[in-house]
């Protein structure tokens, strides 16, 4: 996984609540049996004017000019700037790998899906959470700044406006740990190996019928 | 000590370890697999030269891209054949226990696993997707993980994860003639909203919720993903095990009574403190159909479309992006919306229940003119056999629908069964977000006897008046 430790990146406002897993990433794309390569079909259905299908060639297609991230001054957004409930619906992890390959690193919202906002995490992605004011002000801040960028630093955990205004955010902090330092949960679980082995003999010794 | 959610009793009797912060290990007692989130966890595996830590806790079913229709054939989209293929491959490389497409007890993943009694009271739940909250049913903590977890729990066994705040939805009374498990979760999600249950796991409880049927608690539980809950559950009981007894890898003999022994207190002490109650009076709910691109845009069969301008501004400018979506104008009364296609299926009623009761509006009818395709697709080989047997299929055949074999289908369209865009169904399934069934297609959300009756009218009608 990717660490991540601090950026300042172009935001891009997607003024919807409610954004599902089957838009960020429509299910054809899931038949796919790898981790990358979804960042063409992030929000393929608002994104181009045709039907999209995996194999096809992206570059080709035709564009909806009128939805946000295809507007030539958000090219190249790192923050994703959103309403509430965003990544609600499917736990597929596609939804991350979608908007990570697409070149996402922050998304902000007032609030996410549970399994959404975990699968973030998993895969270099930082989810912040900020209360419906805040992102109402960030909103409005965005739509009268041209390049709008965000400095977002998650070692001090705040978000750092043009003009010097600072936001503090939460993060959980065995979250935090793993994303500075790009680590895999598995090798860190399997240090605990020992453990899990004696729960559970004693867990299947009191339910043999596990 | 002091009384106890049934949550919190899942909850404590499987933290393996736990850090000051309440960030925790769970030891996870089963985890079952599908073809479209489990590939990239394999691959994990075989990159880090790891094995899965325990075998037997794994049991895996291609669902999501298998065809409903000529499986001889084979599946014909390449892609999808792949994935599938992928999943046989690693179940092989890795001695994962699975029901090919061939196999009678392939089925949904979520209808195959407790039809198979591989769900069981007190266990662990996880799988790679969303509705993994069925099992809790079973007075189980079960729930949806992502990719990455798949890959976690089968290299660990364990999850890592913190407690989530508990709600209690107690339902109290007797259900109208034609209302159902999948009205009350429709009228659960329409009081609460879809975020309404993020951050809380769900119990149901009350008399309305301990009378209904294991296929009734399914689908109850099936739908808290819709309210944002990642999991839901209902306490262990006699009904619980009268579904289970017998079943292939439910506990047998001396084993099985031990079991329900220790199955017997998986429910909420008396006195347990739930952070939130809600309460339903079941006879106020009435057949529910969704008339926009999110599960809680709900009303009642007798009701009307909304008119946006009623509502507060958080509301209103969703609620006119889908009426334009959804092509409905605000206050047409439900009951005169025309449907172009019907799906009954899914691992939300996908069971036997759900084909008897969609049979049973449906017998001696026949599909309206104006519906171009009506789909019935059991939720396993198994369901489907055992509507053969009752006669089902010919009562649906002959009512004009078309009778196939299982998987997830219409759901979320993954395979050929799809809406074009513009075309309107009423759907069991679980999710009427846009191009959930295709490409700019229109999903309004209905019981299996709602959906069975829209198909034989051509639009919506009230089963409690029929």
């Amino acid at each position: 996984m990717e660490k991540f430790t601090q950026i300042n990146g172009l935001v891009v406002p997607l003024d919807r609540a409610n954004v599902d897993t089957d838009a960020i990433i429509p299910k054809q794309f899931l038949k796919s049996i790898k981790r990358s390569g979804f960042g063409p079909n992030a929000f393929d259905e608002w994104r181009y004017l045709d039907h999209g299908e995996p194999g096809m060639d992206n570059s080709t297609r035709p564009v909806n000019p009128e939805f946000v991230l295809n507007q030539p001054r958000y090219q190249g957004a790192q923050v994703l700037l959103t309403r509430e409930n965003f990544g609600c619906g499917s736990s597929r992890e596609h939804a991350p790998w979608a908007l990570e390959d697409y070149g996402f690193r922050v998304i902000i919202a007032p609030s996410f899906a549970d399994i959404f906002f975990n699968n973030c995490f998993k895969n270099g992605l930082l989810p912040i959470k900020l209360d419906v004011d805040t992102v109402d002000a960030l909103f409005k801040a965005e739509a009268v700044t041209a390049n709008f960028k965000l400095a977002i630093d998650l070692e001090a955990q705040t978000i750092t406006l043009p003009e010097g205004t600072v936001y503090p955010f939460i993060v959980d902090a065995f979250r935090k740990h793993c994303l500075l330092n790009g680590l895999d949960d598995i090798g860190l679980t399997l240090q605990h190996m020992d453990e899990i082995s004696a729960f559970e003999a004693k867990h299947r010794a009191a339910q043999p019928w596990l | 000590m002091s009384a106890q959610t049934l949550y919190d009793k899942l909850w404590n009797s499987h933290v393996v370890r736990q850090d000051a912060d309440g960030t925790a290990l769970i030891y996870v007692d089963r985890q079952l697999v599908h073809e479209v989130t489990s590939p990239q966890a394999f691959e994990g595996l075989r990159l880090a030269k790891r094995r899965p830590w325990r075998i037997a806790s794994l049991l895996a079913v291609p669902d999501h891209n298998v065809p409903t229709t000529n499986r001889a054939a084979g599946i014909t989209d390449p892609v999808s054949r792949i994935q599938v293929e992928t999943l046989d491959a690693n179940c092989a490389e890795f001695g994962i226990t699975e029901f090919k497409m061939g196999d009678i007890r392939q089925g949904v993943v979520h209808v195959m696993g407790p039809e198979q009694g591989a769900t069981l009271p007190g266990m662990t739940v996880v799988c790679g997707d969303s509705h993994t909250s069925t099992h809790g049913a079973f007075g189980a903590l079960a729930h949806g993980i992502g990719t990455s977890e798949v890959e976690h729990v089968m290299a660990t066994q364990c999850l890592v994860a913190k407690k989530s705040k508990s709600m209690e939805v107690r339902v109290e009374g007797v259900l109208g003639h034609g209302v159902t498990a999948k009205d009350i979760a429709l009228a659960v999600i329409g009081l609460i909203g879809t975020a309404g249950g993020t951050g809380y796991a769900i119990e149901f409880t009350g008399s309305t919720v301990r009378g209904l049927s294991m296929e009734g608690r399914m689908t109850l539980c099936n739908m808290v993903i819709e309210a944002g809950a990642r999991a839901g559950m209902i306490a262990a009981d006699d009904t619980t095990f009268a579904y289970l007894k017998g079943r292939p890898f439910a506990p047998q003999g001396a084993m099985w009574e031990q079991a329900v022994a220790s199955w017997r207190n998986l429910h909420s002490d008396e006195g347990a403190v739930f952070d939130t109650t809600l309460q339903l009076d079941a006879a106020q709910i009435k057949p529910q159909v969704t008339w926009g691109t999110s599960p809680e845009m709900v009303v009642s069969v007798d009701g009307c479309v909304p008119d946006p301008a009623s509502m507060g501004q958080d509301k209103r400018e969703g609620a006119e992006r889908a009426l334009v979506y959804m092509d409905l104008k605000a206050n047409t009364p439900i009951t005169e919306i025309k449907i172009d296609k019907v799906f009954i299926g899914s691992c939300t009623n996908g069971r036997i229940e759900d084909m008897r009761a969609a049979a049973a509006v449906a017998r001696g009818k026949k599909v309206a003119a104006n519906v171009m395709q009506a789909l019935v697709v059991p939720g396993s080989g198994l369901v489907k056999l055992q509507a053969e047997q009752e006669g089902l299929d010919k009562i649906f055949i002959e009512a004009g629908f078309e009778w196939r074999d299982p998987g997830c289908s219409m759901c979320l369209a993954m395979n050929d069964d799809k809406l074009a865009a513009g075309e309107r169904c009423a759907s069991t399934s679980n999710r009427n977000f846009e191009g959930r069934q295709g490409q700019g297609g229109r999903t309004h959300l209905v019981s299996p006897e709602m959906a069975a009756a829209a198909a034989i009218a051509g639009h919506f009608v009230d089963v409690s008046k029929i």
